[in-house]
């Protein structure tokens, strides 16, 4: 009852005093709008690289030959072809955390069809390929395990091989290119996948049966690589461990001796930049903050003079019976009452300017419930914080003294 | 005989400023009775206002009893204080001290915001019979710009009857008056008196204690004089002899 009265007061002198509450709210409302939109950019460049890395497959293992010295002399892991078909295999068949593999073998050549040319990269894989790299197929079929075992002459191109390789815009797909004078018969095209994060052309690539690369192509029996996919994101690392003891058992490495491999999750890939763009953050918030901070100093302030300004009529309340605490209560939230109602205002524009980045600066953005409570709640921290002080002031002043106050 | 609403027993005020003590009241003695309406006299320096505080338990005595309505102020708190002004007193000021922008109904609605006992529709209720008492009950949303100084101070003095006080205290209530309005208020002062209303009055003019029925006169901190008035004249007919104003 009591409370609703000051609730009331409180709320009164605020209308009364709308422009001047509205200037103090300023602080409040550019500090809440600002670590709102600072989050949400921070948040949204976090989850942009996420979904980049996770495009790229996040879960994604990839197993290199690794360096290896011979007769004293250091190898490039390139050189290597420790990496064979039986390791694949036995990789296939050990392992119980891989859902996807493949092997890998990589050429470059030229592409050929009728008047154009166009220099690209021949990945030779098995099916499994586009379930591990998340493509999807714009037209067409994959080649099947059948086009493996017979090293069928079929291929899958990219975008960036269609615009160049067909210019006129006819249909790829039962076209016949060449590859290094191999002729392959295009069976389906891969949906456009853009520039990685790192920058390259992921469209730009051929993708055709390893056997068929291995045998006709490079001519080559040793793998280049070898590619899988964890069965989900938190066991990666695991299945790297995994993978590495199928390996050292398939190479007969004991003891200390090293690994002649490389096996690489993504996990580490992302963390990186997720700190990276955590770090960034943090900086954001922290500049935030400092705005919401000057906020509140402001509203000290507004009550301070207030307080001043109306000595009179707490006067005059104390004389009618108000005590102490009412006025303490009275003046704490008109404070409170401000800042919250500027979080709010905040929260508003912070919304509002989120979606505007998104819109016409085409930053990714995205808000975080907590966010918005974070603000929130510092807000009407703020509010008892810096309103205490003035409010405690105005509750102390001796009556008769405040009634003579002009 | 009424019952005595304000006793007071050798009183004593002292202020220490610097090294000296300054002795504002030193010792005084007197009893208010229900339905009196004194004035307190007195120039500056008196000792009228340290009284007038004292009164209406803003300050407590350095020494002596001050009971009103058989409550003993001197040990109170601050805040048992702010109750006992709160449910036994009405403050009228020479300035009005009204809230600005805010109606005359909320205006003479405050004292009620801080008792707790008193609900919403209570305090309207008593609010508007407070106005229409002062003779504004047809202003009761105006705001005091809206009013001329005497309606404020009608609105002023309904605030001061809204939580049915023992006592009405009054500092210069009509200080701030043309004669004519003074007397205007001295009249309703009178006539609220008559419904039994005790009022007590500090002022330095000495016309208005013509109107009241006792007299205190302080000087230097003691009772010069104490005495009733026998002659008490009606501020409705001193109004009435007033030379007539064009309006």
């Amino acid at each position: 009852m009591r409370l609703l009265n000051l609730f009331k007061i409180a709320t009164k002198a605020i209308v009364l005093n709308k422009t001047r509450t509205l200037l103090t709210m300023l602080g409040i409302i550019i500090g809440v709008a600002s670590v709102i939109a600072m989050l949400a950019i921070g948040e949204g460049s976090k989850e942009s690289i996420r979904t980049t890395i996770s495009a790229m497959g996040s879960n994604m293992i990839t197993i290199k030959a690794g360096a290896d010295t011979r007769g004293g002399v250091k190898q490039a892991a390139s050189a290597m072809e420790t990496l064979t078909l039986s390791d694949y295999e036995a990789i296939k068949s050990q392992s119980t955390l891989l859902s996807y593999s493949t092997p890998l073998v990589n050429g470059n050549g030229q592409i050929i069809s009728g008047s154009n040319n166009w220099p690209s990269t021949i990945y030779g894989v098995n099916p499994e390929y586009l379930n591990i790299k998340v493509i999807d197929l714009q037209s067409g079929s994959m080649f099947t395990d059948v086009d493996v075992k017979s090293a069928a002459k079929v291929a899958l191109i990219g975008q960036t091989v269609v615009e160049n390789i067909f210019p006129d815009g006819q249909d790829p797909v039962g076209q016949m290119i060449r590859y290094n004078n191999i002729p392959f018969k295009v069976i389906g095209v891969l949906e456009e996948k853009g520039e990685n994060t790192f920058g390259q052309d992921q469209d730009d690539v051929v993708i055709a049966p390893y056997t068929t690369v291995q045998k006709r192509i490079l001519a080559i029996d040793h793998l280049n690589q070898i590619i899988a996919s964890a069965i989900n994101e938190e066991e990666a690392p695991n299945a790297v461990l995994e993978v590495s003891k199928i390996l050292r058992e398939q190479h007969k490495l004991t003891g200390n001796q090293d690994d002649d491999f490389y096996v690489q999750s993504m996990e580490e890939l992302i963390s990186t930049f997720s700190s990276t763009s955590e770090m960034l953050t943090i900086l954001l918030v922290a500049v935030a903050s400092i705005s919401l901070l000057i906020g509140g100093i402001g509203i000290m302030n507004i009550m301070y003079v207030s307080v001043k300004e109306r000595t009179k009529e707490i006067g005059l309340r104390m004389a009618v019976g108000a005590k102490g605490a009412d006025i303490l209560m009275q003046f704490l939230i008109e404070a409170i009452l401000i800042s919250i109602t500027g979080g709010v205002l905040g929260v508003l524009l912070g919304l509002g300017s989120t979606v505007f980045i998104e819109k016409f600066l085409n930053w990714p953005t995205s808000v975080a419930l907590y966010s918005i409570v974070i603000s929130f709640a510092v807000c009407a921290v703020t509010g008892i914080f810096f309103g205490w002080y003035p409010a405690r002031k105005a509750s102390a002043l001796d009556p008769i003294t405040a009634l003579r106050y002009e | 005989m009424s019952k005595a609403i304000i006793k007071i027993e050798d009183l004593k005020r002292e202020f220490t400023m610097g090294n000296e003590t300054v002795h504002a009241l030193r010792g005084i003695s007197f009893d208010i009775k229900e339905g009196e309406f004194v004035t307190i006299m007195g120039s500056s320096g008196s000792g009228k206002s340290t009284m007038l505080n004292i009164l209406g338990c803003l300050d407590q005595p350095t020494s002596g009893n001050y009971d009103i309505d058989g409550v003993s102020v001197k040990d109170l708190s601050r805040n048992e204080l702010a109750t006992i002004r709160n449910e036994k007193i009405g403050f009228i000021f020479q300035s009005y001290n009204l809230l600005a922008r805010t109606s005359a109904i909320e205006n003479v609605e405050l004292p009620l915001l801080y008792n707790s006992k008193v609900s919403t529709e209570e305090r309207r209720k008593r609010a508007i019979e407070a106005l229409q008492k002062v003779g504004l009950g047809e202003r009761l949303h105006h705001t005091p710009a809206q009013l001329s100084g005497g309606q404020q101070q009608r609105v002023a003095i309904a605030r001061s009857l809204v939580n049915n006080p023992v006592m009405i205290l009054a500092d210069e209530a009509t200080g701030n008056l043309d004669t004519r309005t003074s007397y205007e208020i001295m009249s309703l002062f009178q006539e609220l008196n008559k419904q039994g209303i005790t009022i007590t009055f500090v002022t330095h003019e000495p016309d208005i204690a013509t109107f009241s029925s006792r007299t205190i006169v302080l000087k230097d901190g003691d009772i010069m004089q104490d005495y009733n008035n026998h002659n008490i004249l009606s501020a409705a007919s001193e109004l009435a002899k007033l030379p007539k104003q064009d309006d």
